[in-house]
């Protein structure tokens, strides 16, 4: 995979983008539209019959059963057929590159937040950010508009990713090479300073959260992987991240440029989370993808729940951390997305 | 007479100094392992170590639980064996034993099985946990293999003699 190769480490960082200016105008003068339907790449999908129940959101689920092989190792040879399914089920569109090319604007540079904070044994796969690389690019977008990024070189270095700045190819770094904005951003409680990445090189994100319990939010996924956004993260931890996550997600650049997710459930922690607790790992060898990020997390919570059930462990509201923040999310003053089941059309391939 | 017993008590309170200084020095004595001091290990990485306050940067939401339990500071290193399996040993020094108790206790599985090591510890088949005084310790292999519960075992002996 182009880009992805060990390459030396270069600490200058392309800030300017070719396309920024263009993307800021737009959503100055207000064609940008806003909201837990954003429309800009995914607009033509969404109004075509059939793609959504009337008022609903979409969340796929695709799942493998045989992903991980008898040995518990990941056959990374299925990622790449299983990211396919779980994207032409969402876009109604056979052919991959067709379907990518509905999902991410052209010309514009596209992020990849991934998720390293647990560690080499629960982060983000490389085997699935490099799939997503691979559609992205026959999609059109080139190399160097692929920016696969996280809080640091080594959250990344956990994803088995290499740090590469160099803009010929598929740029991988973290915040911690970007730094952050001087200006603070604030909605609610969240009062904090975003990435530059996100703020100047990335025109839309994918995030690519991997499914984890959390020992205070109760489950980590696609609104809680914004934490890793930001300077100061340890702030917005309060009351069982409630409701720091719903705040944070709706601070301007985030739910404008935060778009789609992919989230990876092919591995996860149904306890103990967020950090690595290999006791209560397991593989629901499942991809969990779709533009309303509050029904993605309302459905991840579902799989980690059936997860404890099956190992006898407490539902999290017993443990004390229901995920609170997602109905948080879905309130009048927050507006993310759609949190009731009734509204959620849930796909299961 | 008061006078007198000045010194003594000048004396006593170096001694109190040295005392507590000897006991700062335990506190911080490097836990971690040198390669090969444990046959077949191999430290891979340079010891990390976090602030409670900072610990975020670690472990993230984690970290609350080991706050509220009194975490003074956290260091990380990795491990190899024999080149090829690999591990994370966490020491979470505490502010007292009932730290360490408190956080051994919690969030233990059906599978878990007792060992004998320091004042307490299980293990599972990828990590053991276990606590000395006011030291918590957690090792964690990425995999499982026939050998890797005894590598793990022999490890954390390893960090046990050196607490």
């Amino acid at each position: 995979m182009d880009g992805l190769k060990p390459v030396p480490f270069k600490t200058s960082v392309r800030i300017a983008m070719n396309n920024r200016r263009d993307f800021l105008k737009t959503a100055a003068t207000g064609a940008v539209i806003l909201g837990s339907q954003s429309k800009l790449g995914l607009a033509a999908m969404l109004e075509q019959p059939g793609q959504h129940a009337a008022g609903s959101s979409k969340v796929v689920v695709a799942r493998d059963p045989q992903l991980h092989g008898p040995d518990g190792q990941l056959d990374e040879k299925r990622v790449q057929a299983l990211l396919d399914r779980a994207i032409h089920s969402y876009t109604g569109i056979e052919r991959p590159t067709d379907a990518w090319k509905h999902l991410i604007p052209a010309g514009k540079t596209i992020g990849l937040k991934v998720n390293g904070l647990g560690g080499k044994g629960i982060s983000s796969h490389l085997a699935l950010v490099l799939a997503i690389c691979e559609r992205l690019q026959q999609a059109g977008v080139k190399p160097g508009n692929i920016v696969v990024w996280d809080r640091n070189a080594r959250d990344l270095e956990a994803c088995g990713l290499t740090i590469n700045t160099d803009p010929g190819k598929i740029r991988v770094f973290g915040s911690d090479v970007s730094g952050f904005e001087d200006q603070q951003s604030s909605f609610g409680s969240a009062r904090i300073k975003l990435s530059k990445i996100l703020t100047h090189e990335c025109d839309m994100v994918i995030g690519v959260p991997i499914l984890k319990d959390h020992s205070g939010a109760g489950v980590t996924f696609a609104m809680k992987n914004m934490y890793g956004v930001i300077d100061r993260p340890q702030d917005l931890h309060a009351g069982g991240c409630n409701p720091g996550v719903a705040d944070l997600n709706c601070i301007p650049t985030i739910r404008e440029k935060v778009r789609f997710t992919i989230g990876d459930a092919m591995t996860s922690v149904c306890n103990g989370g967020p950090g690595f607790h290999p006791e209560h790992l397991w593989q629901p060898n499942a991809l969990i993808v779709g533009e309303d990020r509050v029904a993605v997390d309302h459905t991840a919570w579902q799989v980690i729940e059936k997860q404890r059930a099956a190992k006898g462990l407490p539902t999290l509201e017993a443990a004390g951390r229901p995920p609170r923040y997602i109905t948080t999310a879905a309130d009048a003053a927050h507006l993310l997305g759609t949190n009731d089941p009734n509204r959620i059309h849930l796909l299961e391939v | 007479m008061r006078v007198n017993l000045k010194p003594w008590i000048v004396i006593a309170a170096f001694a109190v100094l040295v005392a507590g200084g000897v006991g700062c020095k335990k506190k911080v004595a490097n836990p971690f392992p040198d390669s090969n001091a444990v046959a077949g290990w191999q430290k891979t990485s340079d010891t990390r170590t976090f602030a409670a306050k900072d610990l975020w940067q670690y472990i993230d939401g984690d970290a609350e639980q080991y706050i509220s339990a009194g975490v003074v500071s956290t260091s990380t290193s990795d491990y190899k064996y024999q080149g090829q399996l690999e591990a994370v040993i966490d020491v979470y020094t505490m502010g007292d034993t009932v730290g360490a108790k408190k956080i051994l206790e919690t969030g233990q599985s059906s599978d878990a099985k007792p060992m004998q090591i320091g004042d307490a510890g299980i293990a599972y088949a990828q990590s053991i946990i276990f606590r000395k005084g006011p030291s918590l310790v957690r090792i964690v292999s990425y995999e499982s293999t026939p050998t890797s519960a005894q590598a793990l075992q022999a490890l954390a002996h390893g960090v046990e003699a050196k607490l």
